[in-house]
């Protein structure tokens, strides 16, 4: 399976050797219990001049193949098979120095996480000046430095003279990624590989990025390889697709086609799964015309985010009481920042925010970050008091609250965080995590307490054995659950999800959407969903507040803001989801 | 940055206050009489006893005693030493030989100790890593006054290399041996704490990035493995600084080294209040300033740290 079988045959006939050519390449780790296949015979030839994706979950082995073609594995990773030619010439056999050569100037590379992937203790000028430096592309300390400006200002950095001087510490996540783009075609490579470049951003400055990375490979004709878990970002930017599914090619072809007709089980998963994808087919799927190709990609198997959805409309349509269970007004935070020389200045994270949430129903709290949306959850939670503004949970308001009033608002609000790794006891197991709550306001007998714990684990569709387990043999996905499970524990009647399915992929942030879903139509829930990504929220919210230097700009039903956005800031965050505007034959 | 200093400085006083009082009472609160013990076996003169008590000032309570001593540091005046002769110049003298044994400990130790880490880190579990982590485990193990006697023995006596103790005027050369020893377990440390360190940085990301901008591995372990792995050390070395102190004592007293140390400990076998006293006082000096060197040298490692302040 190749990528050169649809697409590749060159328009004026000749035969044009591909730029790079992988032949049935295997990765291997060294492990205590042998070695661990990573790539098993993967083959994906690229065109000059090309843009390639490659799509798959954590774990399939979409890094490591990147990893693989500039000999960069970690650790006890090493090519045990195949070969890699690039230019025709087979760089899988080259030794350090020769591929020392190879790297910046032929193959430039584009790291995952812009926070790990720059020198803290070296300035931004002096981490570009030297890859210019390494590869003879300018000598002369003027020189170096021109270039270096101007590197940096193509990759969309402005003000690049003057920030050369400044250290990583002081960029933004956006900032840095323009500055690892930078130095990516810093020498302009034949070929450019970035690695997820973007899944650490908003999506606005995703959007952006991208926009500029295609702008900066077309103008110079760099082939592209590009990385993701993002099968609506992979099919938006790159004319080839590749999935990868456990160490294997499972498809492969034009972007387009493989979108419109997986064939594979897993890309039909993937597809269905992918939230950016989804949101967009409930749109279609909600014009009766679109039905009939749309039957034809539903899967049977996996998660089907359009039927949670459904639900969920029809779940509110029975629900008659309509009374607010949360209810904010003109919400204010202010920060104190100790300023250089003892002045304090204040920040305003928050700005006379106000909010209504009926109960059993879901709202979404969207903005970039550093927006106040967290903030607002912090408040709400009563994890940090309001400057000023009232918040009232079923009309009490909870300001004055403590002690035991204020335990017992805990009790009926429970939050779920982003994080599932951090937010777990690692020296707690499962059951004792769930159990905590019940234990803290003393509700029931050890008993009772393991029978609820069997019944949550059930409801979060996690096994029961899982109850002796650690939080490290968990994956993402199960952690996850488990944090939800753990806040289901008392019978809240709010759950507080802060960007609670962004740090998981694709296939597990479904089936916990979904899970979020049914849980909320049985138990009557009430959600404030928090988070960045406006391709989610299309699936589980009924209402959207959208946030931006701590107000709403917009506030409306689901509907309303996705089919007609008044704000131009919301305008623009729709047009960042990835995917959004290919058109789907659905 | 002098806002800082000047901070540091300030906070140096409450310290400077605290541990004086604190030897001073601990010299105080010691049994015996110091004055009769002076005398050894021989019945004193009861006169001549509350003539010395007078000079002393032993005659007065404790706080007026450490008040009256307090007094005469902030005059220039550290005491008298029973052997009659003011501390002041005990401490011109022997203060510089102590500092030039801790200055050569302290240059081997972390010159050898990055370096030796540093191999071992780059080569982790092969046979010079594996060897480094053995010699470097025994060091660490051995009571720093085996070292000393063995040293000693094997290089002094056997080998005759080096002279078995320091003679007057403790010259350099002569100082070699018990700044080896001096350095030994520090040195092990350093080892271990760079060699981790090191290994830590090389699985870092902006190390394989500044590989895949094409980078050599001869330029990639200095500037961007071995800079950042050196923060943790330079941290070491600050607080290593007092155990270097303590450390000389044992060590001047086998090498018989005319420093600090060795007065030191005769000084408090004495009973000596004002001796120890201002030993103490300059020793916790000299560690606060080395302590603020450190603090501007880690900033200068690191630029995070000189800008968030």
């Amino acid at each position: 399976m190749t990528a050169t079988d649809a697409s590749a045959a060159p328009i004026d006939g000749s035969t044009v050797t591909p730029l790079l050519d992988i032949k049935n390449l295997q990765v291997g780790f060294q492990t205590q219990r042998g070695m661990v296949t990573a790539v098993d015979g993967v083959s994906i030839t690229l065109m000059p001049g090309e843009t390639l994706a490659i799509v798959g979950e954590s774990g399939s082995g979409k890094s490591t193949t990147a990893h693989a073609i500039i000999n960069l594995l970690p650790g006890s990773g090493r090519i045990t098979g195949g070969e890699i030619l690039f230019e025709g010439r087979n760089i899988a056999a080259l030794d350090e120095k020769q591929m020392e050569e190879i790297r910046g100037r032929k193959i430039g590379f584009v790291p995952q996480d812009p926070m790990s992937n720059l020198n803290p203790v070296w300035s931004v000028g002096f981490q570009v000046e030297e890859a210019i430096r390494a590869n003879g592309i300018a000598t002369g300390k003027q020189d170096v430095k021109k270039r270096a400006i101007q590197v940096l200002t193509e990759a969309g950095l402005s003000d690049a003279d003057k920030r050369l001087k400044q250290f990583p510490h002081q960029f933004s996540g956006g900032m840095r990624q323009r500055v690892l783009i930078g130095m990516g075609l810093s020498s302009n490579p034949k070929l450019l590989i970035a690695d997820e470049p973007t899944s650490a951003l908003d999506v606005t400055v995703q959007r952006r990025i991208l926009d500029h990375l295609e702008k900066l490979t077309r103008d110079s004709g760099t082939a592209l390889v590009f990385i993701t878990h993002d099968l609506g970002l992979a099919a938006e930017r790159a004319e080839q697709l590749v999935v990868m599914y456990k160490g294997k090619v499972v498809e492969s072809g034009p972007s387009r086609e493989i979108l419109q007709n997986p064939i594979h089980p897993y890309t039909q998963r993937l597809v269905a799964a992918a939230p950016s994808l989804a949101s967009r087919r409930i749109e279609s799927a909600s014009k009766p015309l679109d039905g009939l190709g749309y039957e034809a990609t539903r899967v049977t198997e996996g998660v089907d985010l359009i039927a949670a959805a459904e639900s969920r409309v029809e779940g509110h349509a029975a629900a008659t009481d309509v009374s607010a269970a949360i209810a904010v007004k003109d919400l204010t935070k202010v920060y104190k920042i100790r300023g250089g020389k003892g002045a304090a200045s204040t920040l305003k994270a928050v700005d006379g925010v106000s909010f209504e949430i009926q109960r059993g129903t879901t709202m979404a709290l969207v903005g970039e970050s550093g927006s106040g949306k967290s903030t607002v959850a912090k408040l709400l939670l009563r994890l940090e008091d309001a400057t000023s503004g009232e918040i009232r949970i079923d009309g009490t308001d909870t300001a004055p609250l403590k002690g035991k009033s204020l335990l017992a608002l805990r009790r009926k609000m429970q939050p779920v965080f982003q994080d599932p790794y951090g937010s777990l006891d690692p020296l707690r197991n499962i059951g004792n995590t769930i159990a905590e709550p019940l234990s803290v306001f003393k509700v029931g007998d050890s008993k009772s307490r393991r029978a609820r714990v069997n019944e949550l684990l059930d409801q979060v569709a996690l096994p029961k054995s899982l109850v002796t387990r650690y939080p490290n043999e968990l994956s993402g996905g199960q952690r996850q659950r488990v944090a939800i499970a753990r806040a289901l524990a008392l019978k809240p009647e709010i759950v507080v999800l802060d960007e609670a399915v962004s740090a998981l992929d694709v296939l597990v942030q479904a089936q916990i959407l979904q899970l979020l879903t049914d849980l909320q139509s049985e138990l009557d829930l009430t959600y404030l969903f928090i988070t960045h990504d406006l391709a989610v929220v299309r699936v589980i919210a009924d209402n959207v507040s959208v946030m931006k230097s701590g107000r709403i700009v917009e506030a409306a039903t689901t509907d309303e803001v996705f089919g007609n956005p008044r704000e131009e800031y919301t305008k623009e965050l729709l047009d960042a989801i990835p995917g959004a505007n290919i058109p789907l034959g659905v | 940055m002098a806002g800082y200093i000047f901070r540091r400085v300030l906070q140096a006083i409450p310290v400077f206050f605290g541990t004086t009082f604190l030897i001073y009472f601990m010299v105080f609160a010691m049994p015996g009489d110091p004055i009769v013990a002076l005398f050894g076996d021989k019945t004193p003169n009861p006169a001549v006893i509350e003539q010395l008590r007078q000079q002393y000032h032993l005659d007065q309570p404790f706080i007026v005693q450490y008040f009256i001593y307090i007094g005469g540091i902030f005059r220039g005046d550290f005491g008298i030493s029973f052997s009659g002769e003011p501390v002041t110049q005990i401490l011109a003298r022997t203060f510089p030989v102590t500092i030039r044994l801790a200055v050569l400990a302290l240059l081997f130790q972390s010159i050898a100790g990055i370096v030796v880490g540093l191999y071992s880190g780059l080569r982790k579990g092969k046979l010079f890593d594996s060897s480094a982590l053995v010699v470097s485990l025994i060091l660490i193990s051995l009571p720093i006054f085996v070292i000393a006697y063995v040293a000693q023995y094997v290089f002094g006596v056997q080998l005759g290399w080096a002279r078995t103790t320091v003679g007057s005027g403790a010259p350099l050369q002569d100082l070699v041996m018990p700044a080896l020893v001096l350095a030994s377990v520090s040195f092990a440390q350093i080892v271990r704490l760079t060699r981790s360190s090191v290994i830590e940085t090389s699985g870092l990301d902006f190390v394989r990035t500044a590989y895949s901008k094409g980078l050599s591995r001869r330029r990639i372990v200095p500037v961007h493995i071995l800079r950042n792995s050196l923060i943790p050390v330079v941290t070491f070395l600050a607080t290593d600084f007092g155990v270097l102190l303590v450390g000389a004592t044992v060590t001047e007293g086998i090498f018989n080294v005319p420093g600090v140390g060795n007065t030191l400990y005769q000084a408090i076998i004495r009973g000596e209040g004002p001796t120890v006293v201002s030993f103490v006082t300059v020793m916790v000096l000299l560690y606060l300033v080395v302590n603020l060197v450190v603090d501007l040298l880690y900033g200068l490692l690191d630029p995070r740290i000189r800008l968030v302040k």
